[in-house]
């Protein structure tokens, strides 16, 4: 089920990627798009049929498939995670996101992040700013027990000062109770299929 | 019998005149007081007369509500169509008058050149007991004047009770939840005022001399650094020694020398110390050990601490010696009420004002003892946080949602009397002043 769905998504970024290149795929499996697939996003218009992909074809789409791949290791980097109120504990949800952080982190040493936390509007506006701290330095002690050295990772504290959103509901104090993630400095280059 | 009383009274009556015809002359002893026994129980009614002269209105509305916000005094409200005379004592004389309406004290101010000759007359012994010649500053109602006028008040309010008034003072709040602006506005809701430049100023502390405030400020990469602005200059200067990193809630020493303030690291969120005027290292204060703690607060006399620490994994108030050492808890958990925060000592030292969180999510201000550890609950509509004392240690200025958006808000501890002082939504964080004398 959960491989089912990644392999749907590869396929759906291999589809971007040749969109891209704006060439027929040597080795597609169909040469016309399927609308029997009908769970995917429509693909790119259908470029005229064209019979190899010469060099310049292939590394163009081999960069594509590495911009897009770039893309994704930084949406996994940035990923916002979530905590309960009043805590500071990794939940289960944000343990699957720090844990795909750390192949990004670990494959670009050039890269620096800073993790701001952030807290729902409730509590005390003081304390809600070393709770903010608390929530980023568990993030940070999260990556760095994994290996990523501490000195690439800053951590700041904004309490409830930069809400999201503002109505008095658990649906936007869970939005907001949250560690942001935001890279200062060097470029994600490298990227790894990652089994993760 | 009757007749030696009246006989007694007559010659209380004649000895008397000369003094009460000689309304508002300097001539009398300074060193007399007014012969009032103060219970708080009890509020002592003053009658103040009209005042003559252009400003006499703006005056006479200011003292009278100076008192009325003091709540240790009954001011005394006359017919105004029939208004008494000023009062004369003898055979003919009206202080009965003032007897009936409940005044124990007439205040009689006349202008002069340079400001306010007051005289007060003590109902009950028919005669004159205190004048004295106030300087008044600036043009009429101005910031300045009025300030002039308040301390005028609340020397009246310490002759007729014993209690400096707090009229002349006033609190420092940040206006505005995001990107907040420090605003300082006097303790009569007159003249809020933007000071200082900084958006994202958090936590206003006044120097006990009431000539600087200091407060945190949230930057665009977080929060914060610290800076002391000097009232007087409008200048501000940011204190370097707190380092990177998030850096809150500073209060002034007693002495006016020591900053203590919150600094957060990875290892935990603490309390730390260094010299607010002059370059010095910040010295560590609280070892929380990966817990929070923050907002601190001085008892008077500079030895003691109170301030909100997560230790236990929750907010509660502790108090430690100012260096730091023998941390004890102040509060506990009561039931599902796990969450107190944001300590004031009183500036008499008897308590310590806080916020606690209710089952409802609100916050509720309690005073705790520091006797005897009874608690009191002093709001119970609204939310209602960011307790800071009046330097009269009776009257609170907090922020509540009371009436809708967030507003400050004065209580008077004793009665549970309150009144707002802000009409801007939006404000937050209050702190005041000590006693401002021009």
């Amino acid at each position: 089920m959960h491989r089912a769905s990644r392999a749907v998504s590869l396929s759906v970024i291999a589809l971007v990627a040749l969109g891209a290149c704006k060439k027929k795929p040597e080795v597609a499996p169909a040469p016309v798009e399927q609308p029997a697939s009908a769970p995917q996003p429509a693909p790119p218009p259908p470029a005229p049929a064209q019979p190899t992909c010469d060099a310049a074809c292939v590394e163009a789409r081999n960069n594509a498939a590495k911009g897009e791949a770039i893309r994704a290791a930084t949406a996994a980097l940035t990923a916002t995670i979530y905590f309960d109120l009043d805590r500071s504990d990794i939940t289960d949800d944000s343990r699957a996101k720090l844990d795909a952080k750390v192949p990004v982190l670990s494959q670009n040493t050039a890269v620096r992040i800073r993790i701001a936390g952030h807290t729902d509007s409730r509590g005390s506006d003081e304390y809600n700013l070393a709770l903010g701290q608390r929530r980023a330095a568990a993030a940070k002690r999260y990556l760095t027990d994994r290996g990523i050295d501490g000195s690439r990772i800053e951590i700041v504290s904004f309490g409830e000062e930069r809400p999201t959103c503002t109505d008095e509901s658990e649906g936007c104090w869970s939005r907001n109770r949250r560690d942001e993630f935001e890279i200062t400095g060097g470029q994600i280059t490298a990227v790894q299929t990652s089994s993760r | 019998m009757t007749r030696l009383l009246r006989a007694a009274l007559l010659v209380a009556a004649i000895t008397t005149i000369p003094l009460a015809r000689a309304t508002a002359q300097d001539t009398l002893q300074q060193a007399i007081r007014i012969g009032l026994r103060y219970d708080p129980n009890t509020k002592p009614g003053v009658l103040v007369l009209r005042i003559p002269g252009v400003t006499g209105d703006s005056l006479r509305a200011i003292l009278q509500r100076d008192f009325d916000n003091g709540d240790r005094i009954n001011v005394v409200a006359a017919d105004e169509t029939g208004f008494p005379d000023a009062p004369i004592a003898g055979k003919n004389g009206n202080y009965p008058l003032y007897a009936k309406l409940g005044a124990v004290a007439i205040l009689q101010a006349t202008p002069t050149a340079s400001g306010l000759h007051v005289a007060v007359h003590d109902v009950a012994q028919q005669k004159i007991a205190r004048v004295k010649d106030f300087a008044i500053d600036g043009t009429p109602n101005s910031r300045q004047w009025r300030m002039s006028v308040h301390n005028v008040s609340d020397e009246l309010e310490a002759w007729v009770t014993g209690v400096h008034g707090i009229a002349a003072t006033r609190v420092a709040y940040v206006q505005g939840v995001r990107n907040g602006r420090l605003y300082v506005i006097d303790s009569d809701g007159a003249f809020p005022t933007p000071v200082g430049d900084d958006s994202g100023a958090m936590s206003p502390a006044w120097h006990p001399k009431g000539t600087h405030i200091a407060y945190s400020v949230v930057g665009s990469h977080g929060c914060c650094q610290i800076d002391i602005l000097d009232l007087a200059s409008g200048a501000a200067r940011r204190i370097e020694a707190v380092g990177g990193g998030l850096n809150s809630t500073p209060v002034f020493a007693p002495d006016g020398e020591v900053i203590v303030y919150t600094h957060g690291e990875e290892s935990g969120t603490d309390l730390f110390a260094t010299t607010a005027f002059e370059r010095g290292p910040a010295r560590r204060i609280t070892v929380g050990r990966g817990s929070d703690n923050t907002s601190p607060t001085f008892s008077p006399d500079g030895r003691r601490l109170a301030f909100t620490s997560g230790r236990l994994g929750h907010p509660e108030i502790y108090i430690s010696d100012a260096d730091g050492t023998n941390p004890q808890p102040l509060t506990y958990s009561v039931g599902d009420q796990n969450y107190r925060s944001n300590p004031d000592w009183s500036p008499d030292g008897r308590l310590v004002a806080y916020q606690s969180q209710q089952t409802d999510g609100s916050f509720q201000l309690n005073t705790i003892s520091l006797r005897d550890r009874s608690v009191k609950q002093l709001t119970s509509d609204g939310s209602n946080e960011d307790a800071s004392w009046a330097p009269d240690s009776r009257h609170i200025i907090f922020s509540s949602t009371r009436t809708g958006s967030k507003q400050l808000f004065v209580i008077d501890s004793e009665s549970g009397r309150w009144r707002q002082l802000t009409r801007n939504g939006g404000v937050r964080l209050p702190a005041w002043s000590p006693p401002l004398t021009r």
